[in-house]
């Protein structure tokens, strides 16, 4: 009946997991406690869950990153800690199949959760209002891409009570990962959080192209687009690259472990490298997919910050086009000692020199943009300072290890788990900070608090230096990755100095949250009511904040690069006196459904639960034809409406609400 | 189509195919006659190409699954691990067969397109019927051939050879059966609201995806079974 | 500041509509005998036990084949209209063949590293 789901998979047991189970279920009860006590089940379910809105769907990506935020600091902060205990004698607090479940789930949570919803987020709040559209190309598509990213997060986060997670690393690499070396549901879990969850992206990678390409208002042609947008196409045409690969890599492994089929096993002819190479294949170009979009968000912030038009608009165009097809081309360096010889290693490790030559470029053009510019040194422009320097760093090392001799040493070791935390913390989380707090104001309709913001940053800033700089030396020093007990005397201080850092670093995350809440107390003194606080120079910002349901109630003709700032370079005027009525999607319940049965489907197979797996697919099909005959799918925002809502927005910037 | 440029919505006039490069050169033509016009009313989209955009890059990301399936077989189709190769196994006049049927649903659901274009409903249903036979022919087929292979002890657990022909094989299979459930779905659509704009929409999607499958057979025909029996 | 003056009008000749150039029957006709002729040479070859560079031969008409299909079924054409089209059907076939040729290239040159003399066969059977 339950298939292999008995009683005992939830790990009764084990204190710490069951502590955390009991967290994790004390925080869902109050936010549903919370909800109903506010009586606001119906409201949430109308205006958020079923929400076709790109803004609430961002809004809703980057709440889902925040707590996987957490989530996989947790995990940080347990490994930090075993690793600074566990030396000689003293064996930590995390027995090894523990601590393999925790650094797996660091690496899937923190890459698929947490990155990927975060910059998904920030494109769906912002791409739309940039290039002055109503909404992307598929608004109902895109409800369904958050709730397969939901569903794939839920998962990862249900393994923990129910069952356990892979122990097989963030790649679950083979043979390891396969039936014979791990029995368990752990990689079932990982193989069907990332599947469900890659199909969301995918399908939103698809939805932002077509937006990008279908929906600019008149006058924006390519040239003239915002560099957010350049990056935001290239990362999703990368995503329309990468993730199909993902999902067959994942689905040979599936059939290796469901049919029993020999792709990557070590009998009957498999061979477990064809895994790493197609995983990479997609691994690779998934870094480029994180990064480009904050590529895009620096592009912005530095402009505005600086008081100046972007240096070298061309050359950072031409520089992200060429990084979406390089990125295709240097996969090996992640396997650069599995043998296949010279030819093969100096080609890939030539192309990944190379391709730091266009990222050289970006990050000339943002110091001349801010070279004899007016800079403010706002939180925004503080994470973006901090990433020009953590990412350079971060950029030498990883060129470093493109060398395949240097590789060679340095494969599999703290010395390459420091470098890819440099860029990625100093790339992707310091530009997604930078992001939220460039665009928090024109998202929520007030300001971020900025003296907590900026004790953040430096919080962040040092705690990133302490606990990675000593991982550096670790990995010289023949430290490698993974190890959740060692007995050499030299490497101790430098993993508890490592600690200290983390530590650093949970103050910074702490002084975020509390940033929050202190920001959502004084929310009215922090009021964004000019729609412009930064003096910014793209249509966003001639928007109020938060914008409109229909963002513009005129659709603005675009006749330079830097839309709004030529508007009001100009005196233009978008005031008028003429309304008429908005043409809007309807929220619909489709997507979330779909994604519901599709999580169920998911957890029937980790389970063997067949007939339910039958029941869910159906379940899924139909909706989905169910759907294709439902003609009710838009209505209008009435004039009088769209009227009304435009005059208290002059009313509010006119000072007078 | 010029008439349907100029929509009047409220007494308001309004741009109904809102590409943004032709509004540059019309805004070029504005600037030079000296009317200065920063914001539009109405910002129409063509919504039926906005759909075929997007469908031709979900095509393109399906392209691009099937590559990696297409590498798989492509390295691994040696490692037959004492077990039977490809030149062994493969029919070919079955999968010529095969073959055909699929080329001539190709070819009657380009009629059905036709049939559509010329607001003919009860001809594109019937070219959908006829292509869906076809369809329904091509699977049964493979189905049958699979079969066999597993009844001679040739299954997917045989071998990594017989694992990635398999899955290759069954993945554009399992595509066919999904084209022919959409195409179900799209005669069911049709009888019921006739050849509606969405319903066009659709179609257009449909024969696009039918296409698109016929092109990755020609990829698997020629790799997995001709190279299979001429190597 | 009326309503005309609000709005671009008038420039209907970019109006396209999805449908804009119908595909004709002469094209699918076109398509279809192709097609029939590429299939039907390589079969003839290979089950005729040709031996004159079959494998290439296979590979061309494949190739040939493939490009009728875009042309004549799928209507991928230069035109305007088609632009983005063309544009993510090249930019696909750049990363297909960079998958394809990639992958064999590497894994051909690991097996031929990793495990002289025994190119494909059975390097890992017997282990259980």
């Amino acid at each position: 009946m339950f298939g292999k789901l008995t009683l005992s998979a939830i790990p009764f047991n084990v204190p710490i997991v069951m502590g955390a189970v009991a967290f994790m279920v004390l925080c869902v009860l109050a936010v549903l406690a919370t909800v109903t006590y506010l009586g606001k089940w119906k409201y949430l379910w109308t205006e958020w869950l079923t929400s076709v809105d790109h803004k609430k769907i961002g809004i809703m990506y980057m709440i889902l990153a925040f707590v996987m935020l957490l989530r996989g600091f947790a995990d940080a902060i347990m490994m930090r800690t075993q690793q600074a205990l566990s030396f000689g004698s003293n064996m930590g607090y995390l027995p090894p199949e523990h601590f393999d479940q925790v650094f797996s789930a660091h690496g899937t949570i923190m890459i698929f959760f947490m990155a990927m919803p975060f910059i998904i987020g920030l494109m769906n709040c912002i791409l739309p209002l940039q290039i002055g559209a109503r909404d992307v190309a598929f608004p109902l598509l895109n409800n369904f891409s958050f709730w397969l990213t939901a569903a794939g997060a839920v998962l990862v986060n249900v393994s923990l009570a129910i069952g356990n997670f892979s122990r097989a690393g963030w790649l679950a690499y083979p043979p390891l990962s396969e039936l014979h070396f791990s029995p368990g549901v752990g990689v079932d879990y990982y193989i069907w959080a990332l599947q469900i969850s890659g199909i969301g992206t995918t399908l939103t990678g698809v939805n932002f192209i077509a937006t990008i390409l279908k929906m600019r208002a008149p006058g924006m042609n390519m040239t003239r687009m915002p560099v957010f947008v350049w990056a935001s196409l290239c990362a999703s045409v990368l995503i329309v690259v990468a993730f199909p690969i993902l999902t067959v890599t994942l689905g040979l492994l599936t059939m290796d472990r469901y049919l029993g089929m020999h792709f990557f096993t070590n009998s009957h002819g498999g061979d477990p490298m064809m895994y790493v190479n197609l995983i990479w294949i997609w691994g690779h170009p998934e870094v480029y997919i994180l990064i480009l979009p904050l590529f895009g968000v620096f592009s912005e912030i530095v402009p505005t910050f600086s008081g100046k038009p972007l240096f070298g608009y061309t050359s950072m165009v031409y520089a992200t086009m060429a990084i979406a097809v390089l990125s295709m081309l240097v996969w090996l360096h992640h396997f650069f000692t599995m043998g296949a010889g010279p030819a093969v290693n100096a080609f890939y490790g030539i192309t990944t020199m190379i391709i730091a030559v266009p990222t050289g470029v970006k990050i000339f053009n943002w110091i001349f943009t801010m070279y004899r510019g007016r800079v403010r040194f706002d939180t925004p422009m503080l994470w973006t300072l901090g990433f020009l320097i953590t990412f350079t760093i971060g950029g030498m090392s990883g060129v470093l290890l493109a060398e395949p001799p240097a590789d060679f040493v340095l494969h599999n070791s703290l010395f390459l788990i420091a470098h890819f935390h440099n860029v990625i913390i100093g790339g992707v989380v310091f530009g997604v900070f930078a992001g939220v707090s460039y665009w928090f104001p024109k998202i929520t309709g007030f300001r971020l608090h900025e003296g907590l913001g900026k004790l953040a940053f430096w919080f962040w800033f040092v705690g990133f230096y302490v606990a990675f700089m000593p991982l550096y030396a670790l990995g010289l020093m023949g430290a490698t990755r993974r190890m959740d007990h060692y007995n050499v005397a030299a490497w101790h201080p430098l993993f508890i100095i490592a600690a200290v850092g983390a530590g650093i670093i949970a103050l910074g995350i702490g002084t975020q949250v509390l940033q929050l809440v202190v920001t959502f107390i004084q929310r009215e003194k922090l009021r964004d009511t000019t729609g412009d606080p930064w003096n910014g120079r793209t249509l966003e910002w001639s928007l109020p904040s938060p914008a409109p349901a229909y963002n513009f109630a005129r659709i603005p003709i675009v006749r330079e690069r830097d839309a709004y700032w030529d508007m009001k370079k100009r005196g233009v005027d978008l005031k008028g006196s003429t309304f008429v009525p908005i043409h809007m999607p309807r929220n619909k319940a489709t997507g979330f459904i779909m994604a519901g049965c599709m999580f169920v489907t998911g957890f029937a197979l980790i389970w063997h639960i067949w007939w339910l797996v039958i029941a869910g697919f159906a379940a899924t099909v139909a909706t989905l034809i169910r759907h294709a005959f439902d003609d009710d799918r838009d209505y209008h925002i009435g004039a009088d409406e769209v009227r009304k809502s435009e005059a208290l927005y002059d009313r509010v910037k006119a000072g007078s609400v | 189509m010029s008439n349907e440029t100029l929509v009047m919505h409220n007494g308001a006039a309004a741009l109904k195919p809102g590409y943004a490069d032709h509004a540059a050169d019309a805004l070029r033509d504005l600037r030079q006659s000296g009317d200065a016009v920063d914001f539009q009313v109405e910002h129409h989209h063509d919504v039926a190409s906005t759909i075929q955009l997007g469908f031709w890059i979900y095509l393109m990301s399906d392209c691009l699954l099937f590559s990696g399936l297409f590498a798989t077989y492509a390295v691994l189709h040696g490692h037959t691990a004492g077990g039977p190769s490809g030149a062994q196994l493969f029919d070919l006049p079955n999968v010529l067969t095969e073959t055909m049927f699929l080329l001539f649903s190709s070819f009657t659901c380009g009629l059905a397109t036709l049939a559509m274009n010329a607001n003919n409903r009860n001809a594109t249903v019937g070219w959908l019927g006829v292509t869906f036979l076809l369809g329904a022919g091509f699977v049964t087929m493979e189905v049958r051939e699979f079969a066999h292979l597993v009844a001679i002890g040739a299954g997917p657990s045989h071998s990594a050879f017989l694992s990635s022909f398999f899955t290759l094989v069954a993945t554009h299979g399992l595509h066919v059966t999904c084209g022919l459930i959409f195409m179900v779905v799209m005669m069911v659509a049709v009888m019921r609201k006739g050849l509606t704009e969405t319903n066009r929409a659709r179609l257009n999607c449909l024969s696009l995806f039918w296409h698109f499958l016929d092109i990755i057979w020609v990829g698997v025909f020629s790799l997995v079974y001709l190279f299979g029996v001429a190597h | 500041m009326n309503v005309a003056n609000e709005t671009l009008a008038g420039h209907g000749p970019h109006g396209t509509h999805g449908s804009g150039h119908s595909p004709s029957q002469k094209q699918y006709i076109i398509g279809f005998v192709l097609a029939i002729l590429l299939t039907a040479v390589p079969f003839a070859l290979v089950m005729g036990h040709s031996d004159i560079g079959t494998g290439v031969l296979i590979a061309a008409f494949a190739v040939a084949q493939i490009v009728v299909h875009v042309v004549y079924f799928l209507h991928v054409n230069r035109s305007e209209e088609q632009r983005w089209n063309l544009t993510a059907l090249l930019y696909t076939v750049l990363m297909v063949g960079i998958i394809m040729i990639g992958s064999l290239w590497i894994m051909h040159h690991l097996s031929s590293s990793m495990t002289p003399g025994a190119m494909h066969h059975a390097v890992w059977t017997g282990q259980h």
